[in-house]
């Protein structure tokens, strides 16, 4: 009898939380598709050279300026450069920009509101302030003066990029902090003697996790679109590297001219990916929804 | 001398009003293998006088007075790195509320495991594996698939013993055990109980039990404290105490136990725990008393010893004697 009954199955404690995860992200089909439209990009972005049909920096003055063909999908540029090829390449820097500088923001900013929430007193006070400082400047006027101060190198966009973001990563963490730093297991961990470093980065920083991932997926978007806009306004990738945002850039100025491939795509690319970031986040934020946890 | 002396321990919480007085000149101690109870109603500083032996009461409380020697080695007085060491290790905390006191986020076995690591000095796997005992001895069953989930895939009772079996990884001198039968059923709470009655005789180690449950108290402690709006009012062994309640609060608490071998009424205690901002320099019991007396308003009345470890802080011994006999 209890031989029959240890052998009973355990479906429910079998499946580990990414599989429940994945079985709530399929009845969400919003989510799922701005997921897929990432997917795609990061496949193309990373396997560029072989996906794109030519060389996004050879020039060929015969067919300046054609529209859209069979031959070149999206039209070419001034310099008969192929615009889809070009498009494509750019989703390397599009995608790896954004991605490092949110990367840094969210681990400095988690660490720093960290300190701030769990510490408290003086140390919070005085992070609190700067923060609020840096916050003072409107995000995108901000970065434009950092890149115009520090120079339009890549490491400098993303360092510009994550500054700008950080202050709202040490905000979130902080609140999240003084939350849980009241938790009936933060106080069970000091009572066993842990040092404060690891109660904060161990039992304290995992429960922070959800509203930083959805935060971070939020803020793809938003790097993605003033990274754009620095390139747009000349600030940000130089040319001849492409970027979706510099190619808008010099689209634009076809725009009277008739040539309306030349900014349409490139525009168009910027706001779909931006569009599935939030899509993203949005989703993520119900997904990670602890009163939908256990939900089926 | 006993294993964990407390003596004249006042705590302060600062409020925008000043400062309330969780805690006021309490005295308690106890002895290796001894389990004492601390009772008294919500808000009497039951807990506050747990945390405050952790030396764990956080601003805007505050220690003002007081010394708690554990083998007579002031607690107060040691640097933090110190104090931090002697928690977890010799000191241990049963908290309130199992299920919230576990990290929803981290199984159940890595929180074990890593007390072993940090107080035995065990490698990984052999931390893991002493978990496992661990659990075995508090009689979780199954122990060896428990380690590996989640607080909230456990019953209250587990997660419960999940805890005792934390707070006992160290073998501590002495174990606090905050109110543990809370939200438990009273088999659970039974079987609880007697786990700790059972640990402390195995391992020597001296139990401080937190609760407001005189049934408890009877069944499980070998000595009292009753603890009234920060204060004691009364210690001693268990038999004398239900046998002789000589403060009347104490005598109102037992009154107010429901008993099934009689037909008594119960009879509630009247009022509230006095607000202990501005707390009267007189007996804080005195609103409530039925024999209280002139010198209640002006003099608060001392921890006087009756008997052989029976003591009562109460001016009105008189008509305490006349309740009771």
């Amino acid at each position: 009898m209890t031989d029959a009954a240890t052998a009973l199955p355990l479906p429910a404690q079998r499946r580990g939380p990414l599989a429940a995860m994945w079985r709530r992200l399929r009845r969400n089909p919003v989510t799922l598709g701005a997921l897929g439209v990432i997917v795609v990009l990061t496949v193309v972005a990373v396997l560029a050279p072989v996906v794109a049909p030519f060389d996004p920096e050879a020039t060929d003055p015969a067919i300046a300026l054609s529209a859209p063909t069979w031959q070149n999908l999206l039209g070419t540029d001034v310099y008969g450069r192929d615009q889809l090829s070009r498009l494509i390449h750019a989703a390397r820097l599009d995608l790896i920009i954004p991605f490092a500088s949110t990367a840094a923001a969210l681990v400095i900013g988690a660490l720093i509101g960290a300190l701030s929430g769990y510490r408290g007193g003086w140390v919070d006070q005085v992070i609190m302030r700067m923060v609020e400082a840096v916050l003072a400047f409107p995000a995108f006027v901000l970065a434009m003066g950092l890149t115009a101060a520090l120079g339009n190198s890549i490491g400098n966009i993303i360092l510009t990029l994550a500054i700008t973001q950080v202050p709202i990563y040490i905000r979130l963490i902080r609140g999240e902090m003084l939350r849980v730093r009241e938790m009936e297991y933060a106080e069970a961990a000091r009572t066993v003697g842990n040092p404060s470093w690891r109660i904060v980065v161990v039992h304290l920083l995992p429960n922070c996790i959800p509203p930083l991932i959805v935060q971070a997926t939020l803020a793809m978007g938003f790097a993605l679109l003033t990274m754009a806009a620095l390139s747009f306004l000349g600030l940000g990738i130089r040319p001849p590297d492409a970027e979706w945002g510099e190619m808008t850039a010099e689209g634009a100025s076809h725009m009277v001219t008739g040539e309306w491939w030349l900014f349409v795509f490139p525009g168009l690319v910027i706001m779909a990916t931006v569009l599935a970031f939030n899509l993203i986040g949005d989703g993520l934020r119900d997904l990670l929804d602890p009163r939908m946890r256990g939900v089926r | 001398m006993s294993l964990l002396e407390v003596s004249g321990l006042t705590v302060h919480f600062a409020t925008d009003d000043g400062p309330v007085e969780a805690v006021h000149g309490l005295d308690l101690s106890v002895g290796a293998g001894e389990i004492l109870g601390l009772v008294g109603e919500s808000g009497s500083g039951k807990s506050v006088t747990g945390f405050s032996i952790l030396r764990l009461i956080r601003p805007p409380g505050r220690i003002v007075r007081g010394s708690v020697r554990l083998d007579g080695r002031d607690l107060l007085t040691l640097p933090e790195e110190e104090m931090r060491r002697i928690r977890g290790a010799r000191i241990a905390l049963v908290p309130q509320s199992p299920r919230t006191a576990l990290n929803p986020v981290i199984t159940i076995g890595t929180q074990i495991a890593r007390l072993f690591e940090l107080h035995g000095d065990l490698s990984r796997r052999a931390a893991w594996n002493r978990g496992i005992e661990a659990l075995d001895q508090v009689g979780v069953p199954d122990a060896a698939r428990r380690m590996g989930q989640y607080a909230h895939q456990l019953s209250g009772g587990t997660c419960q013993r999940v805890m005792i079996a934390m707070a006992l990884a160290s073998s501590p001198q002495l174990l606090i055990a905050d109110e543990p039968t809370t939200g438990l059923d009273v088999s659970i709470a039974a079987r609880i109980l007697g786990l700790l009655r059972e640990l402390g005789t195995r391992t020597g180690a001296a139990i401080i039990l937190i609760t407001h449950d005189l049934g408890v108290v009877a069944e499980t402690c070998h000595r009292v404290a009753v603890m009234h709006a920060g204060q004691l009012v009364e210690t001693g062994t268990v038999r004398a105490l239900f046998r002789q309640p000589l403060h009347p609060y104490t005598r109102a608490l037992v009154r107010s136990i429901p008993r099934i071998d009689r037909e008594v009424a119960l009879e509630p205690i009247p009022g509230a725990v006095p607000s202990l901002l501005h707390a009267s320099p007189g007996c804080r019991y005195m609103a409530r008393c039925p024999h209280a007396l002139e010198v209640c308003r002006k003099n608060k009345p001392s921890l006087d010893v009756v008997e052989a470890d029976h003591r009562v802080a109460c001016h009105a011994l008189e008509a305490n004697r006349a309740a009771v006999a």
